[in-house]
């Protein structure tokens, strides 16, 4: 079949700061060499878009080097951080901009939901901007008024239809919105961050949708989300942008992983050497992984998770002490404290290895925060570490259908359910 | 992969000046006439005269000069009713200056829209000048009324079978608008230094385009060196040529016309072309 779509060499240039007669300056430059026909000067100059850094240069490379091919039918994911340079990505496909140096060949026509309901008016009412929306994607108006009740019927907006859009709910313009990109004919559709509006019911809908387009259709599509159990969910392949740069390109689980484990800002495992070593006690290290995987991989929500305390002993009475961990949420709340003691388990003098295991799916998707104490004849602390570990719990695949957001809360513990 | 595949096509840094990608932009002509239906729809929605208030503009602005201008600037009319005169030439310039006005901040009043999705931009501009010729179409029947009404109160008037001339000069002056329109949006996106100056110019504009006065008043009374100004003015060579064909009065000249159409054409060409060129990457800087 081949690829549809070829990207070679796509690089994108942004310029710092703001306009004004600075920018006059490098523009007149850029003018006096063109006429000289001499090189842009300032394509060799220029650092890649690392935006924690104070860079030398105002000209930074939104898009440094991306090549890559997408075959018929594929739905490829697109994943990065934050200004990983993803939307820079998707809007020169979409020809909102043209790249600074590069070209994109294709062989279909490509169609974007950058953002859906793009163009809606107000005033209008839905079926008055089902037709506008539809003709600025591109339909022709022949081609909408074919899929009308089909739009209608998808949306869900039956009795407001003929309502101003302005009265509608959020929801609903939205669900309006993406029926209408929904039922496109493009070769490629470019889709951005759709589900992270609607419900779960609608989420059930868009995402199945797509995987219609895909597989029913044979149409490409190109996903960009955060959401990694929608991209697990719908992608054959992903690649992973960081800073501009193509860093993966591949299998949808090993990019997922790939991502998930460059995110460095977490501590799943600190080891010590003399840090905490005292005369009753020395901790050694502390770990957060899954069951049966190891320190460094994401840790994900569905698999039982273990935290590991490492802690020598030194007092000839260890049976005084135990450990207690807290747990704190992203935002800093204390969510709960789990004590040593309540398991039986006694320390004893020397080494001590202690796991304790959360059941699968008890913690949501999030980072969390985990602080350690040494507690003293059940009464006082003797040694307090906070934040001693933080890790990053990340959405297992799901089902495809079920919700693919974030239930509200931290936790999701599992309790006795009974009839009667 | 074999050398010769077939892309439907590329996109790239290199842009053509010549490019205008007119295939494409016919494939889009439903969306044209949907803008002009959501111009048109949207505009007076929730009032109660709805279309009506196109007329408040014209038929003010026809009073204020005719009581300034006529009744206390003394400026001959030749013989047309003042009123009429005035309306006759306001009605023109109003299409003129919308079209001009409305074209003129394409870029920056659709960049949202523009950021997100891709459409030849050119729809646009296009489908204001189209709106605003309904505009027009709502002013004219009140500018007709107005005639039968001094018709029947003994004025004599007569229309001429120039009145086939008007969509040459409706033609005239929406590529005039559209073109200048499009030339200040393009250089607009980056320094906006010249949006300051459109508002102000435009009513200067109006003043140079022998739109309270006639030509002939003109090269009366005006001081030497700025009868230039107004005589090559392409506009009010329009403005005079509008009010020839519906009145009767002024002067008209095969010459003046084709200057006229000369200068408009060149000015559409040259701001369709900044306009393309600009359309491929101002998001990055408007």
């Amino acid at each position: 079949m081949g690829s549809i779509l070829k990207i070679e060499n796509l690089s994108k240039q942004y310029r710092l700061g703001l306009v004004g007669t600075g920018t006059l300056r490098d523009d007149l430059k850029r003018w006096w060499y063109n006429i000289l026909g001499k090189e842009d000067p300032f394509l060799k100059i220029g650092e890649s878009n690392d935006q924690t850094i104070r860079g030398e240069s105002n000209y930074v490379w939104a898009l440094k080097d991306i090549n890559f091919e997408v075959e018929q039918g594929e739905v490829l994911g697109v994943i990065g951080k934050n200004g990983a340079g993803k939307s820079t990505l998707l809007k020169i496909l979409s020809r909102v901009t043209s790249p600074t140096i590069g070209v994109v060949k294709s062989k279909g026509r490509i169609a974007s939901l950058l953002e859906v309901g793009t163009g809606f008016h107000p005033e209008m009412t839905g079926r008055e901007n089902i037709y506008l929306n539809g003709a600025i994607l591109g339909m022709t108006k022949a081609e909408i008024r074919g899929k009308e009740q089909e739009i209608i019927a998808f949306s869900g907006c039956e009795r407001y239809i003929d309502t101003p859009v302005k009265r509608y709910s959020s929801g609903m313009r939205v669900r309006l919105a993406f029926a209408v990109a929904a039922h496109l004919e493009p070769d490629v559709l470019v889709v951005d961050e759709v589900l992270a509006v609607g419900d779960a019911e609608f989420q059930k809908k868009a995402i199945g949708k797509m995987k219609d387009i895909s597989k029913g259709e044979g149409r490409t599509v190109l996903f960009v989300s955060h959401n990694m159990a929608a991209v697990k969910s719908i992608c054959s392949k992903a690649l992973v942008l960081e800073n501009g740069q193509k860093v993966f390109d591949g299998g949808t689980d090993e990019a997922v992983t790939y991502y998930l484990k460059g995110n460095n800002n977490q501590l799943n495992s600190s080891s010590f050497q003399t840090e905490f070593d005292t005369e009753l006690y020395c901790l050694r290290s502390i770990e957060v992984k899954n069951d049966n995987k190891v320190v460094g991989e994401p840790i994900v929500e569905d698999k039982e998770i273990v935290i590991s305390t490492d802690i020598e002993i030194k007092s000839s009475r260890p049976e005084r002490y135990h450990i207690t961990y807290h747990l704190r949420s992203e935002t800093g709340e204390p969510l709960f404290s789990i004590s040593h003691r309540r398991s039986g388990l006694l320390l004893k003098k020397g080494d001590n290895k202690i796991h304790c295991v959360f059941p699968k799916s008890f913690l949501q998707p999030g980072q969390f925060f985990l602080s350690i104490y040494l507690i003293e004849d059940r009464r006082q602390a003797i040694f307090i570490e906070k934040d001693i570990a933080n890790f990053l719990v990340v959405n297992g695949a799901r089902e495809l259908g079920v919700f693919m957001g974030r239930e509200p809360g931290f936790i999701r513990p599992q309790f006795e359910w009974y009839e009667g | 992969m074999s050398k010769h595949e077939h892309w439907l096509y590329t996109i790239s840094s290199e842009h053509k000046w010549f490019d205008l990608n007119l295939r494409e932009t016919w494939r889009y002509r439903d969306l044209l006439l949907l803008f002009v239906r959501r111009d048109i729809v949207t505009a007076y929605k929730q009032t109660i005269l709805g279309p009506l208030w196109f007329l408040v503009q014209p038929l003010f602005t026809s009073l204020v000069f005719t009581l300034v201008f006529n009744n206390l600037g003394q400026i001959q009319t030749d013989g047309v009713p003042p009123f009429l005169f005035n309306l006759a030439g306001i009605t023109a310039w109003t299409y003129f200056k919308e079209c001009l006005t409305n074209t003129s901040n394409t870029f920056r009043a659709n960049q949202n829209i523009f950021g997100k999705v891709y459409f030849p931009r050119v729809i646009v501009p296009l489908s204001k000048v189209v709106a605003n010729l309904f505009k027009f179409g709502i002013q004219l029947f009140i500018f007709i009324l107005f005639y039968l009404f001094f018709v029947y109160h003994g004025y004599e008037l007569s229309p001429s079978l120039n009145l086939l001339l008007m969509p040459l000069y409706l033609f005239l002056m929406a590529s005039l608008g559209l073109g200048l329109g499009m030339i200040i949006t393009a250089m607009t996106t980056k320094y906006r230094d010249l949006t300051v100056l459109v508002g102000f110019a435009t009513s200067l504009l109006m003043y140079l385009s022998a739109v309270p006065y006639p030509l002939s008043e003109a090269r009366l009374k005006f001081p030497e060196w700025l009868i230039p100004f107004v005589e090559f003015n392409p506009l009010s060579q329009m403005i005079e040529g509008f009010r020839y064909m519906l009145l009767g009065e002024g002067s008209f000249s095969l010459w003046a016309l084709m200057y006229t159409c000369g200068i408009s054409l060149v000015i559409f060409l040259m701001g369709l072309l900044l306009f393309n060129r600009t359309e491929k990457r101002f998001i990055d800087t408007v």
